[in-house]
């Protein structure tokens, strides 16, 4: 099908984005990369009375590292194939950097966008899985408001909910940078490589000396919003990275996914727990390897 | 600012500029099919699954369903039409038609439009790498061996 009759207006600023926000509220929708609104609205399960195209407002584009390289910025027109070849990524962002092989196809890639990805929330959808595992902060604007930050685990409140208001616009995301002692695991089950995800596992794991100091562990395609692990966080902290506390860990991991949120929770849960063990084994591997150099 | 219904369009399609006045709501591969005439580019599930409707927009593909024809203004756009006449696939094309990587050909220009981004980055590709790459193009017919080994032919001539 086609996307249902809609006006369009393409500003040149974010304070003309905010303007419009500001009166037209929920009747107007951002056109950023238009990978997920543009099939919802060709399958009419969305439209728009007005579709602002923010694709030509230059503020919005690129990749940088902050002045006191603490994080790295990722605005909301930076594509998911400019974000995956990113060396400032790659190098201070890692999760990231190997989350974006499971994102989509190239020609999605291509026009796709993390933040569009963050706005939508989707619950199978990895950048919102990344956001919640490094608690990245999600950059907003408005007229009322001006620019305002909520960070990535006050950010998400439910399916396809959060904290995002109809007058606001996300435009960027800052991802923490991870020390030198991080290390970060990915992975997904999918029917097609780049489909989303019937279940995802993100990790950060930071050591100290050759002991975990703090591990953050989230799964996604689990529940309505990406699920932090808080019982690996405990069980993690002090202990040696070994593949025995991996499987347990992964047993946690998936005893924790809500059973009254996701249909056939027994598969839900063996998917989850094959999953995280692969992330954890992995990522353990490399923690205990660099801890012997 | 302007809000519109339907907008004037100048956009360079296959190193041609050519302008148009389309309504808002007409997605990039109709525009080019009906609007352009050039039906090389074909329509699938609309919906960013088949990647049937593959073309490239300053000088990387797109889904042709999911960006509206007004978002292409100023751009430049090429199609199966546009890499065949200048020779860009031919190599491609004659590895398709020699391996029978191709049936009804349906999926046809998108799997070239795909393959020719994978072949011109330069990356070296495993097949397990190439069937990564076009996993986001469907096709019905061949069980995609034939494409593969198309793709893996070209590549490795490419190799430097």
């Amino acid at each position: 099908m086609k996307a249902p009759n809609f006006n369009y207006c393409c500003p040149d600023t974010v304070e003309e984005v905010c303007e419009i926000l500001d009166s037209m509220g929920s009747d107007a929708r951002i056109l950023a990369g238009g990978q997920s609104l543009v099939p919802a609205m060709n399958l009419r399960m969305a439209s728009a009375d007005l579709l602002i195209d923010i694709n030509r407002i230059q503020s919005l584009k690129g990749i940088s590292l902050s002045e006191d390289s603490q994080w790295v910025r990722v605005g909301a027109l930076a594509r998911h194939a400019e974000v995956a070849a990113s060396p400032l990524i790659a190098q201070h962002v890692p999760l990231v950097h190997k989350a974006m092989r499971y994102v989509a196809h190239q020609a999605v890639r291509n026009r796709g966008t993390s933040c569009g990805s963050l706005a939508l929330a989707d619950p199978s959808a990895e950048m919102p899985a990344c956001a919640m595992t490094l608690n990245a902060t999600l950059v907003m604007q408005s007229k009322k408001d001006g620019v305002r930050t909520v960070p990535a685990r006050e950010f998400f409140f439910g399916l396809y909910d959060t904290a995002l208001r109809e007058d606001e616009i996300l435009i960027e995301v800052r991802w923490p940078c991870s020390g030198k002692d991080s290390f970060a695991g990915f992975d997904e089950l999918s029917r097609r490589q780049g489909d989303f995800a019937l279940v995802g596992v993100a990790a950060q794991c930071h050591m100290a000396g050759a002991r975990i100091d703090h591990l953050d562990v989230v799964s996604f395609g689990t529940g309505p919003v990406p699920q932090i692990s808080e019982q690996s966080v405990q069980a993690a902290a002090g202990q040696s990275p070994t593949e025995e506390l991996a499987r347990e860990l992964a047993v946690l991991v998936a005893g924790e996914i809500d059973p009254d949120t996701v249909p056939n929770i027994e598969i839900k849960r063996r998917q989850a727990e094959a999953i995280a063990r692969r992330v954890l084994i992995q990522m353990f591997q490399e923690c205990a390897h660099a801890s012997q150099e | 600012m302007q809000v519109k219904n339907e907008a004037d369009i100048t956009l360079t399609i296959n190193g041609q500029e050519r302008s148009f006045n389309v309504p808002v709501r007409r997605n990039l591969v109709d525009f080019l099919r009906h609007d352009v005439g050039l039906t090389g580019s074909h329509v699938g599930c609309e919906s960013g699954i088949c990647g049937a409707c593959n073309v490239r927009v300053d000088g990387v593909v797109v889904r042709g369903c999911l960006m509206f024809a007004v978002q292409a203004d100023g751009c430049q756009v090429d199609t199966i039409e546009g890499i065949t006449e200048s020779g860009e696939a031919a190599e491609l094309q004659q590895a398709f038609l020699e391996r029978n990587a191709l049936q009804c050909g349906y999926c046809t220009p998108g799997m070239l439009m795909t393959s020719l981004e994978l072949v011109q980055s330069g990356k070296a590709a495993s097949r397990e790498e190439i069937r990564e790459e076009l996993s986001g193009n469907f096709c019905r017919c061949t069980g995609y061996h034939a494409i593969v080994d198309a793709v893996e032919h070209v590549m490795e001539r490419a190799k430097p």
